[in-house]
């Protein structure tokens, strides 16, 4: 860990006032992912700037029949709250089948959103990775590659992304609020929120520097059933092979949302558009752009049988 | 006192304190925080500065440069160890590369400098300012593509490399069933809680290190080796162990460099191997390859039995002695055993809870069950149909001390319901859930060790022990303090027990399952001496006088210990000392695993469902700390069967997953009721406890438990552990069949 300086922001504005401003600048929310890359100095910051006390940790309805979720409310707070597990029971289930009590404690909405990959070459910082030092090479690509992605990836990073609560709000077409240090509001869409790593996996997000997440916000209740299917290795506390999160409604409205396949929370038109065709059909069409290793090729049948099993809880 | 003849009736078979599920008596100490460990001794050495260490950032090959002028400046910073500072050094027998090495380089993350500072940060934020210039070498890293270069290694700790009895080739020839697998098992890591951690400081020429380290007397002269000095100016301290399953038997980085540290510093320093360094630092179980041939009749009595190894390490290093189990388990006059050790420039190998049959039966115990269905008989009844009262290698000149495999069998496999499986897989749905279940045997060699210890009485009659055994979580502390009670005739509350210290009695460590039993005999020993100046001081019979309730007893006269010992106290020290009875009988501990597991229908998760087992290890000095080793041990079976494996990357050279988000060990959710069963039997050949080792024997077999009953549950027979859900897949046809 290097020696870093921490503040403590009094308002939005001057944290992100502070954070584009001061150099090498980051925020801080719960710690739990950006403190033990520091510790192996992934992540290398100068400054932290607590955005704990801003306020930020309410879950509001909107004026348009949907939910504001602040950018500091705790993963446990908000996988516990009554109307997201009324009518967003997919992100509740998402947030449950993550991490581990404690962390959840302190997890963050905004924290989580940002997790970085669990890549283990980008985690020893002894081996090549684009994304932790640009132009490296890929430490992974022909190395143990089994936990990584089959989708959205390129020849520099295959690397997965690794929340399951992204997955349901990739699901649910949230949208991030941030606040910038000029002052301007602005909503990016989840979609458009994660890049895909193409020639610059190192840059993840489309938040620019200084920018800090206030809120998501979820639209109207899509109604429904809601799923989350998460499959690993151990019977908790571990990261996703595949994930699958899906809202079953009626009229052509299912969708379905991927993790632990992807680079970013994974969706396709085609996928949905397939759902009255059967778990097969849908796998097909979410996969047929996959590009797998020779390690996590089983991701692609597991996929499907994981639509499977999400079919088969669904009718029971 | 020689042991060399069979135990009679003795004070222990009293069974007042012995053999009662006593809680553990430093339990309160350790969940209250109060029991110090090795990287917490600011009472021992205040003041103590920080090391890091830097690993090897490559697997093979030299350094060319070291330039530390950046570390030397960054902030706290109060001296750098490496191989050109260090001095001259030795090298312990028990490692396999240098602790510190350089130039030579022999495996990734070997240690090459130390970083002291002021403060952990400090020393971790300058470590990473160290610039090191290698020149590659090319390594050897897999072992599947070294195996035809393997050679017949030393024979070790588990006997010769090869052995063989009768004619296996032509048995095999003519058997009438007969099964020829491979099975693979991967490197596994120890992933104890507690990292290898010490605490160092010099007084002189006086080391003083507070440490974690089961094996307390060998470590002293694996560091006096080392270190080049002699063995009465090293002191260990280590009263409290946070688990070490073989990781911290031998003197590991931590102890030499905090050594090394503290006298470039001039002060105490101590050091713990970060968690990530660990899996690439230390050392691991070594990854192996089996084949296994039964030659059966077609009652399923085999006749020709075959197990062969294949393991790697670094050069110098030792091969994981998988087929032991097979020489002594189950009949056949026609047998062949073999190890090769292949090169590899990996970490090193070594000792993980039960080295060689925690792997070896993954693979024999699954190759029964498929024995078994190749005769179409009952997996419990081939296992009973194929016991042997003698170690079939060495024919009945040569009885077991004590075997009791088939009770284990039948009274398991009556706990469990094992007369409700379906024998044809596939069968049985709950749901999405395939259901099955699996047996396996339990078996684990019985090792003895020379042990001492010291034992006195103070005026008032409370009883003091001293001895360099140690405690790593097994329950030591409470088995010595019953040993004492019951052979002082006091309660076990006027016990005080003092473990980990080298200027105790040597004793004969934790490792191999032979701690307890041995450990218990040294205090036997130790007891029987001080009964003796009792008995003599009070003008009674030595054999004639009774210890209870505080008094020796001759008759209707009786003194008080506490009195007689007077304010002096009184002291006497003794060991144990084995002698050829392990060579006479065969001794070792037996069980049955029972395992019900669930497999997905569509995802292949699987998950166990419930475990039951059944052990014979001789007296049970403890119900409850044994159940809690066996238990655990079963868990860490669950692991192996499941989860657990380095992943090699065999370009670099190194185990990827090196931490524990990505090594997985099983979590809470994945074990159900375990339930476990001793069945009752006094051992009077292994000790004059009569008790065997039991922290080993619950993870043999464990494993092979459970992937006989994922072939029972699906019809999938997997012999590559982990048995992973793409694995699973692979071998599935049809899409709903798991
Ligand atoms: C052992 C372990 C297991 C885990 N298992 C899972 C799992 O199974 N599934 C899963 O989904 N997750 C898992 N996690 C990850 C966990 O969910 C994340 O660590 C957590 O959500 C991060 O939230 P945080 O508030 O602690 O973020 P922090 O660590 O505080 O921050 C993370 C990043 O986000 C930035 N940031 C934080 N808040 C804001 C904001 N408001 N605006 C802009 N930037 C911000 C920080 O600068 C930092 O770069 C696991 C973590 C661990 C350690
Ligand atoms: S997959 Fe991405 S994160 Fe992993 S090594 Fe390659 S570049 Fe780095």
């Amino acid at each position: 860990m290097r020696p870093f300086t921490y503040s403590r922001a009094a308002s939005v504005e001057e944290a992100a006032k502070t954070a584009a401003t001061t150099p090498g600048a980051r925020f801080i929310a719960g710690g739990t992912n950006l403190l033990d890359l520091m510790k192996l100095q992934i992540e290398t910051p100068a400054h932290l700037i607590d955005v704990n006390h801003l306020g930020l940790d309410r879950i509001e309805p909107t004026a348009e029949g949907g939910l504001k979720i602040g950018a500091l409310v705790r993963n446990t707070d908000l996988a516990a709250d009554k109307t997201v597990r009324r009518d967003y029971a997919v992100l509740s289930r998402a947030l449950l089948a993550g991490a581990s009590g404690q962390l959840r404690n302190k997890a963050t909405t905004g924290g989580n959103l940002l997790q970085r990959t669990r890549c283990p070459y980008f985690y020893d910082t002894r081996m090549p990775c684009n994304k932790r030092r640009p132009g490296s090479g890929c430490g992974a690509l022909k190395g143990v590659s089994r936990s990584l992605a089959i989708l959205g990836t390129s020849e520099a990073c295959i690397a997965q992304h690794p929340s399951d609560m992204a997955v349901a709000l990739r699901l649910l077409d949230a949208q991030v609020d941030t606040a910038s240090a000029d002052g301007s509001r602005r909503s990016i869409p989840i979609a458009d929120f994660h890049l895909l790593p193409g020639d610059t996996p190192h840059i993840e997000n489309a938040l620019k520097p200084g920018e800090l997440i206030t809120s998501v916000t979820l639209p109207r209740p899509l109604g429904g059933t809601h799923v989350y299917r998460k499959v690993r290795d151990r019977a908790s506390y571990a990261f996703a092979l595949v994930s699958v999160a899906a809202v079953f409604a009626k009229d052509g409205q299912t969708r379905f949302a991927f993790g632990g396949i992807a680079t970013k929370p994974w969706r396709t038109p085609a996928a949905d558009a397939a759902a009255s065709s059967g778990a097969a059909a849908v796998a097909e069409a979410a996969l047929s752009d996959a590009r797998p290793t020779v390690h996590n090729a089983f991701k692609q049948r597991l996929t499907a049988r994981t639509l499977a099993s999400l079919y088969r809880q669904k009718g029971a | 006192m020689k042991f060399d003849t069979p135990a009679t009736t003795n004070p222990i078979d009293r069974g007042r304190v012995i053999g009662i599920p006593h809680d553990r008596i430093d339990g309160a100490a350790k969940v209250t925080g109060t029991a110090p460990y090795a990287y917490e001794r600011h009472d021992a050495a205040p003041n103590a500065a920080y090391g890091w260490i830097v690993g090897s950032a490559i697997a093979k090959g030299r350094i060319n440069a070291m330039d530390l002028r950046a570390a030397e400046a960054a902030p706290g910073v109060l001296g750098i160890v490496t191989h050109q500072n260090a001095g001259a050094l030795g090298k312990g027998n028990m490692n396999t590369a240098p602790l510190l090495g350089g130039p030579q380089i022999e495996h990734y993350e070997q240690a090459v400098a130390l970083v002291i500072a002021d403060t952990l940060e400090n020393a971790r934020d300058a470590a990473q300012l160290v610039r090191i210039d290698y020149a590659v070498e090319q390594g050897r890293f897999d072992l599947a593509a070294e195996r035809d270069r393997a050679v017949r290694p030393q024979d070790g700790f588990g006997g010769p490399a090869d052995t063989q009895a009768g004619d296996f080739d032509a048995g095999f020839a003519k058997a009438a069933v007969k099964i020829d697998q491979r099975y693979t098992t991967p490197d596994q890591s120890h992933a104890m809680l507690e990292p290898h951690a010490t605490t160092a400081a010099w007084n002189g020429d006086q080391l003083t290190l507070w440490t974690a380290n089961q094996m307390i007397a060998w470590s002293v002269g694996e560091m006096a080796k080392t270190l080049q000095i002699p063995k009465e100016n090293i002191r260990f301290v280590s009263p409290y162990i946070g688990g070490g399953f073989g990781a911290k038997l031998f003197l590991r980085a931590d102890a030499l460099l905090a050594a090394l540290g503290a006298r470039l510093a001039g002060r105490p320093v101590k050091v713990a191997i970060a968690r990530p360094q660990i899996p690439n630092n230390t050392t691991h179980r070594p990854a192996t390859i089996q084949r296994i041939r039964l030659g059966a009749d077609k009652h399923g009595v085999i006749d020709a039995i075959a197990h062969e190894v294949w393991s790697g390490d670094l050069p110098g290093g030792g091969a994981e002695t998988a087929a032991q189990q097979t020489r002594l388990l189950y009949r056949g006059a026609n047998r062949l055993t073999t190890h090769r050790l292949a090169m590899l420039d990996l970490p090193e190998g070594n000792a993980m809870r039960a080295p060689g049959e925690a792997v070896g039966l993954l693979a024999l115990e699954v190759a029964m069950d498929e024995l078994a269905e190749a005769c179409g008989i009952d997996p419990v009844e081939l296992r009973i149909r194929n016991d042997v009262q003698y170690d079939p290698e060495a024919g009945p000149q040569r009885p077991f001390s004590s075997r009791k495999l088939v009770e284990c069998l039948r009274q398991g496999a009556e706990r469990f319901g094992w007369s409700h499986r379906n024998p044809k897989p596939g069968q049985v749905r709950d749901g999405r859930w395939l259901v099955g279940m699996g047996v396996a045997s339990a078996f684990r060699n019985n090792l003895v060790m020379k042990s001492g210890a010291r034992i006195g009485v103070d005026g008032k009659g409370h009883v003091i022990v001293e001895t360099d055994m140690t405690d790593i979580g097994t329950g030591s502390y409470t088995i010595i303090a019953q040993t004492a009670a019951e052979m002082l005739g006091v309660p076990l509350e006027a016990v005080t027990v003092r473990l980990g210290d080298s200027r105790f009695p040597a004793s004969a460590g934790s490792g191999g399952q032979w701690g307890a039993n041995s450990a218990t005999a040294g205090v036997y020993a130790a007891a029987m001496a001080l009964r003796a100046k009792l008995a003599e001081k009070a003008g009674f019979p030595a054999d004639q006088a009774l210890f209870e309730d505080g008094l020796v007893r001759l008759g209707n006269q009786s003194q008080p210990i506490g009195t007689l010992a007077g304010g002096e106290g009184l002291w006497a020290e003794d060991s144990i000392d084995f002698g050829d009875l392990a060579e006479r009988y065969a001794q070792a501990t037996f069980g049955a695993h029972f395992c019900e597991v669930g497999v997905d229908i569509d995802t292949a998760e699987v998950r166990v469902r419930r475990m039951g087992g059944a052990f014979a290890a001789g007296r049970i000095l403890n119900p409850k700390s044994a159940r809690s080793q066996v238990i655990g041990a079963m868990t860490m079976g669950v692991g192996a069967a499941l989860m657990e494996e380095l992943s090699v990357d065999t370009r670099f050279g190194f185990f990827v997953n090196h931490d524990m988000a990505e090594y997985l060990v099983p979590v809470h959710a994945d074990i159900p009721q375990q339930d476990v069963l001793f069945i009752d039997e006094l051992d009077d050949k292994s000790s004059p406890m009569k008790a065997k080792g039991v922290g080993e024997l619950g993870i043999c077999g464990a494993g092979a438990a459970v992937a006989n009953a994922i072939y029972n549950a699906t019809g999938i027979r997997l012999r590559d552990y982990p048995l992973t859900i793409d694995k699973i897949l692979a071998a599935s046809v049809g899409d709903r069949s798991a």
